[in-house]
């Protein structure tokens, strides 16, 4: 048997073809650059709302607040009222709820039993909904943290669309 | 004379680092992919809201109502008017509780466009307290702006 004679000094080298692993590569990047979308941060407002029925519970010592929206003919807050009392904006809106709790906040004090009826006109824009809400529902302090107010929210009956 | 050896003499680049770059970006890119987000559509500008946060817990049997500035839902892939929604809850309600579930304990999440009217948004929300949903979910993105 002939043994091969290895020449001294050299050494067999596999070369792997890289170029179709780079293509795949650069295929794979291309769709996960196409397919990137930065994701904004949502979040959600919970309302617990039953439909109209006789509550099973006790009757509510406390009647709710009336927050009125009012709208112009294009969907634009026209006026903000509560109680009867007309306010300039959604600050004086979070201003004043701030004033009705007062500073008892804690178990059994009227602002964890504190309601708020929305009585919004038909075509205002929603987004002015969720600015009342949010003016309703709480504030971040200095710290950074969210206070919260009245999370108890209702809608008044809807009203007819304007003809 | 003497003949002169021929040598091939190829220039071969190190791929190694751009290959390292590149999976580097790939698992970048793959990491932040959220698939999960396929109820969303671009067509719903959402209100913002600076007290918006994230839910802690994920909800329990969320429906995801999408509704547009046209007064539309969408709905599985479909436009449909709020008076149309009546069957399909049904048929939600009707699997909730064909899985012991009542549809009273189901999340409701509302994805309402921002200039949607609200009278538009409470028929939505009456809809599906007809068919006994009670819990609801105002989405909104996070934002700083609180006034317009």
């Amino acid at each position: 048997m002939r043994i091969r004679k290895s020449v001294a000094g050299t050494t067999d080298k596999v070369e792997m073809q890289m170029t179709p692993m780079i293509d795949i590569v650069f295929q794979l990047l291309v769709f996960f650059v196409m397919s990137f979308k930065i994701v904004e941060v949502e979040g959600d407002f919970n309302v617990k709302m039953p439909a109209a029925a006789p509550s099973e519970g006790p009757p509510t010592e406390t009647f709710p607040i009336t927050v009125r929206l009012e709208a112009d003919a294009q969907g634009k807050l026209a006026g903000i009222r509560v109680g009867g009392k007309g306010l300039a904006s959604f600050q004086a809106l979070h201003l004043e709820i701030r004033s009705l709790l007062g500073d008892d906040r804690g178990p059994g004090s009227f602002a964890e039993s504190a309601e708020v009826e929305l009585d919004v006109d038909y075509n205002l824009k929603y987004e002015y909904v969720v600015h009342a809400i949010t003016a309703i529902s709480g504030y971040i302090d200095e710290q950074g943290n969210i206070v919260k107010l009245i999370e108890k929210l209702k809608f008044a009956p809807p009203k007819k669309p304007p003809s | 004379m003497a003949k002169r050896k021929k040598f091939d003499v190829t220039a071969e680049g190190d791929m190694t680092p751009m290959i390292d770059m590149t999976f580097q970006l790939i698992a970048f890119f793959m990491v932040l992919l959220n698939f999960g987000e396929a109820e969303h559509t671009e067509e719903i500008k959402l209100p913002k809201s600076a007290l918006a946060k994230p839910p802690d817990a994920p909800l329990v049997s969320p429906l995801v109502l999408n509704l547009t500035d046209q007064g539309t839902v969408l709905f599985n892939g479909e436009y449909l008017p709020i008076k149309a929604l009546r069957q399909p809850l049904a048929v939600e309600k009707a699997l909730l509780q064909a899985s012991n579930k009542s549809p009273a304990d189901a999340t409701v999440v509302i994805r309402a466009h921002r200039d949607t009217p609200a009278g538009v948004v409470q028929e939505l929300i009456q809809e599906c307290q007809d068919n006994s949903f009670e819990r609801f979910a105002l989405r909104v993105l996070q934002s700083q702006e609180t006034e317009p």
